[in-house]
């Protein structure tokens, strides 16, 4: 199965990043003389309301998704193992920065979304933002957990008593051992921010058109459904196969790579979940 | 117990307290004047002057900050600034129409989640468990927005057999249910698979086949009671996110709950009805997890006498 998601987020990725050369139409083109055409020879996925070619929209979104996803959880890794770290490591400071880490997780990670694009203003530099913000606690309350057990081991130990710095242990010592959870927890973080950034498009709060976008392109689909299923069918089913692709991947990587991420992250939700 | 209780009633007092904290400060950060950017460019300086005095948005923030404090106290959360109306009183019908959904939701993804994940782990190794996986899996894959789209298409537009908005019949239940508990019933499913497969190997379980006893006496005697623990504790921790997480479900089923007035707050930048609205989410969220403890405590008596 690790192998089916492995693949699937290949795919993905390879897609985005191949967009220019992959999609056989511009996006964006308005053909009003085409508009809800089904698939054909001349356009493989047919057409929406508008005439554009629904492929290179599809090819497109994925490239949208890539970006918003990578950007979104790269930021909230820094912010949230560094926060993390820092409190797992100095006792001091772990009761006050974890209850204020509770604070985010007292909210659905789409509740947390919305409210800073109604601060910040819709738009895709807005997404990445809001995202980054959802996924931090995520990262804060797993790199904690793992900063304690670390700090613990012997060799840490040794560093403290050969008087190294803590900046020289927490970057040599600590770090280096939560790569491997961390790496597995990104893989499992990453489906929640595609879904998240498509949530907040379909609600009209997201990326903005005519930017291609899943969940963009789905937000008025209905009304044309009876005309032309596809322009419902086919980006909700994109987007169902690469979250898809991405949970297989994360709990084939979990199970081979480190069986305590089971136990520490819990039962947090991989997505809006609603 | 009753110390139990005490303690984690009043555990959750800071992280109320903070919580309503970060949401007044949170809302400081808008590089705008909310009324400003309410009233639009045109106003005049008067109206949005007016507005502001109105609204109690001239005074300094920390004014600001313990006149809010003073106001939650009376259960004031303030006016909405698109309908001029309390926003106790805005949120009061929808908050109702929320639960109820969430209340739905929650049953039925926990009936079918516990279902699933006891056949997979009884049937562990075997097709019913990779089927139940795959399911599960799909389950926390498919947005729910697509799921909610695809439901109306097939059931209200082809087949004309449920309608696709409102809240007045069990018919409207039955789609706006189903696609918010999906999400659930996958998470559920799992958790119970997990979780039964830990107790399933101990020994008392061993010893109740020994007795002679048919397997799923064992299971749902044995077994399936001292599995169901954590999954009580997943069960209430989705419930708390279900309050807040159907505000997709809403906007695509129409369903007049806080989720979809949420939605349209933050549309029209109506900052006091949108921080009303995340305190009442907030708070459904501490309580529910409140509950959950105490609902542990009461099923665990480990639990009880640390």
């Amino acid at each position: 199965m690790a192998a089916i998601g492995a693949v699937l987020v290949a795919l993905f990725v390879l897609t985005g990043l191949l967009a220019p050369l992959l999609a056989p139409y511009d996006p964006s083109l308005i053909n009003v003389q085409k508009t809800l055409q089904q698939p054909n020879r001349t356009h493989l996925l047919g057409t929406d309301n508008q005439g554009r070619d629904l492929l290179s929209r599809i090819i497109y979104g994925a490239r949208m998704s890539l970006l918003v996803s990578l950007a979104s959880v790269g930021f909230g890794a820094i912010v949230g193992i560094a926060y993390g770290t820092i409190a797992g490591y100095y006792p001091r400071l772990d009761g006050p920065l974890m209850r204020l880490n509770e604070v985010l997780l007292a909210f659905p990670g789409i509740i947390v979304a919305l409210t800073i694009v109604s601060i910040l203003g819709r738009g895709t530099e807005n997404v990445i933002v809001a995202i980054a913000i959802v996924q931090v606690p995520q990262y804060v309350r797993l790199a904690h957990g793992l900063t304690l057990s670390v700090k613990e081991r012997v060799f840490v130990e040794a560093a403290v008593a050969i008087g190294a710095a803590d900046r020289a242990i927490l970057s040599r010592h600590i770090l280096p051992n939560l790569l491997a959870p961390l790496i597995v927890q990104t893989s499992l973080l990453i489906p929640g921010a595609i879904m998240t950034a498509a949530t907040l498009s379909f609600l009209g709060l997201g990326v903005q058109p005519p930017t291609p976008e899943w969940g963009a392109m789905l937000q008025n689909s209905l009304q044309w459904a009876r005309l032309a299923p596809h322009v419902m069918i086919i980006p909700g089913f994109a987007l169902m196969l690469v979250v898809f692709g991405f949970n297989v991947l994360g709990d084939g990587l979990r199970d081979a790579l480190d069986p305590r991420l089971r136990r520490m992250s819990g039962p947090g939700a991989s997505g809006p979940g609603g | 117990m009753g110390a139990y209780i005490a303690r984690r009633v009043l555990g959750s007092i800071p992280v109320l307290l903070l919580v309503v904290t970060g949401v007044f400060f949170a809302f400081q950060l808008i590089p705008s004047d909310p009324a400003r950017a309410y009233l639009g460019p045109e106003a005049t300086l008067e109206t949005v002057e007016a507005l502001r005095k109105e609204l109690g948005l001239d005074k300094p923030m920390i004014v600001q900050y313990f006149n809010y404090l003073r106001r939650l106290t009376r259960g004031d959360l303030g006016k909405s600034i698109s309908t001029r109306r309390l926003v106790v009183t805005e949120l009061g019908s929808p908050f109702v129409n929320t639960i109820k959904l969430s209340i739905a939701s929650i049953v039925l993804a926990t009936v079918l989640g516990v279902l699933l994940g006891t056949i997979a782990a009884v049937r562990q190794g075997t097709l019913w468990d990779h089927v139940a996986s795959v399911i599960a899996l799909l389950g926390i894959s498919i947005p729910v927005f697509w799921l909610g789209l695809l439901m109306m298409y097939f059931f209200s537009v082809q087949l004309h057999v449920l309608p696709s908005a409102g809240d007045y019949t069990w018919k409207h239940y039955f789609m706006p249910t189903v696609a918010l508990a999906v999400f659930s019933l996958a998470f559920i499913a799992r958790m119970t698979r997990s979780s039964l497969l830990e107790v399933i190997r101990q020994d008392y379980v061993r010893t109740a086949r020994a007795k002679g006893l048919p397997e799923w006496a064992v299971v749902a005697y044995h077994a399936l009671r001292n599995a169901l623990l954590p999954v009580v504790i997943v069960v209430g921790l989705r419930f708390g996110y279900m309050l807040g997480g159907a505000v997709v479900t809403e906007q695509v089923f129409a369903w007049p709950g806080l989720g979809r007035l949420l939605v349209g707050a933050v549309g029209a930048r109506d900052i006091p009805l949108v921080q009303g609205i995340l305190l009442v989410f907030a708070a459904s969220f501490v309580l529910v997890n409140m509950t959950v403890d105490l609902l542990y405590g009461f099923l665990d008596p480990q639990i009880r006498y640390r």
